[in-house]
């Protein structure tokens, strides 16, 4: 799609989830499996409401369930209709391009052409470790699968050979996809070396703003769009993740989302050296950062600022941080997909929308007016 | 390292990622004459200088050796072993690295260092001088904190080093990075700068930076 052609109707809004062991609503952990079948619920209830795209991550950790990301997909897909089923992220470093491809045109077919990928080297890297790789080939090993994961999407048979797994001659998988399928998106987290990585293979850009203010990632938008053009590439999409809970007011939001909000960074303080989590952060993140949280009013008027401010095609909600349990869960999807999502919509139709940041110089007058 | 370089501004920094460049950022407005290098060639990082960090120069390691006497050093802490240990022989290093187990992996002489990590990062390289500084700020308030000496509400950057005239130096870069430079000490004092210790990962102004640093000499 043409980004100049875009109009707000284009632009997708998905759901992304990390499957967290949640607790039910007098405080107790729920089990694994449990939590497995509620993501199934919400991926299905945001079908019905008519969000484009519910999107797992990949962890090995004890509070998190998405570590077979395509088995819920499946699962998913047998009951839903409209909404793409993806990844956020797939930590593709320690994965193997051709079981992806084998899982996820898999996922294509049973879905009836809905499977979607963001992969990423991961910020965590728990999965190195696990799978017996070195994270000394931390930068090798994402870009070898890269390039072996996009040749099988784009161009079989395939010929390849690297150092981290066997090679191909002339190599079909089953089963083949359709032309186009399965979009795939690379992740960042802020690194300028992955941004150009993304654009040297043409491949859409996905931002992970988890925190802070989003027009810190203006300058790296400016670098895919520069990076694309000097490839030769056309532009391409470029979309963002960050985390948010909607409910009926911003006072409900700030009650049910901060105690989860604290305990997720009270664990992050103690075992990363964080600084610990306080309400003026909290708020500050709200207010000027990185969390789209409250009212249905309050964050459609933030997300449609974002989609303008940095000129994104897609925006991913990961709803609920911590152990938010089930049911607030379910109200928060059906807010976003009946109100927030078609209210961004009207916003960013009010006045011409056009998906082209120039924020690099938004950033430089705001660094210069200060120095 | 002669008074005429000093006051010529030139800056050398290891490593364009997000730390890299937005210090680049910095002193390029700063005035200063800044090369920069990653990992391999040059033009490897030729785009990413050229948006992110406009001013200042791509080139190779062993060039950004050659350009300045101050440099930084902000690459991922699990490789700057990676680095010939004489490469900044007689330099001023500031070590802006933070090691962070989950994106290092573990690494247990970094993990158990009772000197803190800058005390590693100096054994490495012994004979540079080593200066730890620029890594207990996240990189966007580095970016959005500049303000010129004498703003209200200025924020400050701590730097901890044995070479008292290195860390002189360090203190004067800092001020002209936009931000109140407070002296923290020995490299040891570095402890109170890196993750989980009690300065890291938050922007205080310089009376509360030091009066969280200094403890007993501010409620003598």
């Amino acid at each position: 799609m043409s980004i100049t052609a875009m109009t707000t109707q284009d632009i997708e809004f998905g759901l992304d989830s990390f499957v967290p062991i949640s607790v039910d609503e007098t405080g107790h952990e729920l089990t694994g499996d449990v939590v497995i079948r509620n993501t199934v619920e919400e991926a299905v209830l945001a079908d019905a409401v008519g969000i484009d795209s519910f999107n797992i991550a990949e962890h090995y950790r004890q509070d998190m369930m998405d570590s077979a990301a395509h088995v819920i997909l499946a699962a998913i897909a047998g009951r839903t209709e409209h909404i793409r089923l993806g990844t956020a992220v797939t930590v593709l470093s320690t994965q193997d391009p051709v079981r992806i491809y084998t899982q996820f045109a898999t996922l294509d077919a049973v879905s009836n052409g809905r499977a979607q990928l963001i992969v990423g080297r991961g910020s965590l890297i728990e999965s190195f470790p696990l799978f017996g790789y070195d994270l000394a080939d931390y930068e090798d090993l994402f870009e070898e699968k890269l390039d072996l994961l996009t040749r099988l999407l784009r161009d079989q048979p395939v010929t390849w050979s690297g150092k981290f797994r066997s090679p191909l001659t002339n190599q079909y998988l089953s089963p083949p996809l359709p032309e186009g399928h399965i979009p795939t998106w690379v992740g960042v987290g802020g690194s300028p070396q992955s941004v150009i990585r993304a654009a040297r293979y043409g491949l859409p850009l996905m931002l992970a703003v988890i925190g802070g203010p989003a027009i810190r990632f203006a300058p790296l938008v400016e670098l895919y769009k520069r990076a694309l053009e000097a490839y030769g590439h056309p532009p391409l999409r470029i979309g963002m993740h960050s985390h948010g809970y909607v409910a009926r007011t911003d006072q409900e939001a700030v009650d049910i989302q901060w105690p989860h909000w604290a305990h997720v960074f009270e664990n992050a303080a103690a075992e990363r050296g964080w600084a610990r989590p306080t309400m003026d952060r909290f708020q500050a993140e709200v207010e000027e950062g990185s969390l789209y949280l409250g009212s249905p009013e309050t964050v459609a008027t933030k997300i449609a600022w974002v989609i303008r401010l940095l000129g994104l095609s897609r925006f991913d909600l990961a709803y609920a941080t911590g152990r938010v349990p089930h049911e607030q869960k379910m109200a928060t999807i059906e807010l976003y997909g009946r109100e927030v999502i078609p209210r961004v919509r009207e916003l960013l139709a009010e006045s011409a929308f056009e998906p082209a940041a120039s924020g690099v110089h938004a950033v430089a007058e705001a660094g210069s007016s200060s120095v | 390292m002669s008074r005429s370089d000093t006051d010529r501004r030139r800056l050398g920094i290891v490593g364009a990622g997000k730390i890299g460049t937005t210090i680049a950022r910095a002193a390029v407005a700063g005035g200063y004459d800044v090369a920069i290098s990653g990992s391999g060639p040059a033009e490897r990082i030729a785009l990413i200088v050229d948006v992110l960090a406009p001013g200042a120069r791509a080139v190779s390691t062993d060039e950004v050796v050659r350009h300045a006497d101050l440099i930084i050093l902000a690459i991922p802490m699990h490789r700057f072993r990676e680095l010939p240990p004489d490469l900044f022989a007689g330099k001023i290093l500031v070590d802006a690295m933070n090691y962070w187990e989950e994106i290092d992996g573990f690494d247990e002489e970094l993990a158990t260092a009772p000197g803190g990590t800058s005390a590693v990062v100096q054994q490495r390289f012994p004979s540079a001088r080593v200066v730890k500084s620029l890594n207990h700020l996240g990189y966007f308030d580095v970016e959005r904190g500049r303000r010129s000496r004498g703003t209200p509400g200025r924020i400050a950057i701590a730097a901890a080093g044995d070479d008292r005239a290195a860390v002189a130096a360090v203190l004067q870069l800092i001020d002209r990075l936009g931000f109140d430079a407070v002296d923290a000490g020995p490299l040891e004092a570095g402890l109170a700068l890196q993750p989980g210790g009690a300065v890291f990962g938050v922007s205080y102004g310089s009376a509360e930076l030091s009066s969280l640093l200094w403890p007993e000499a501010s409620s003598a």
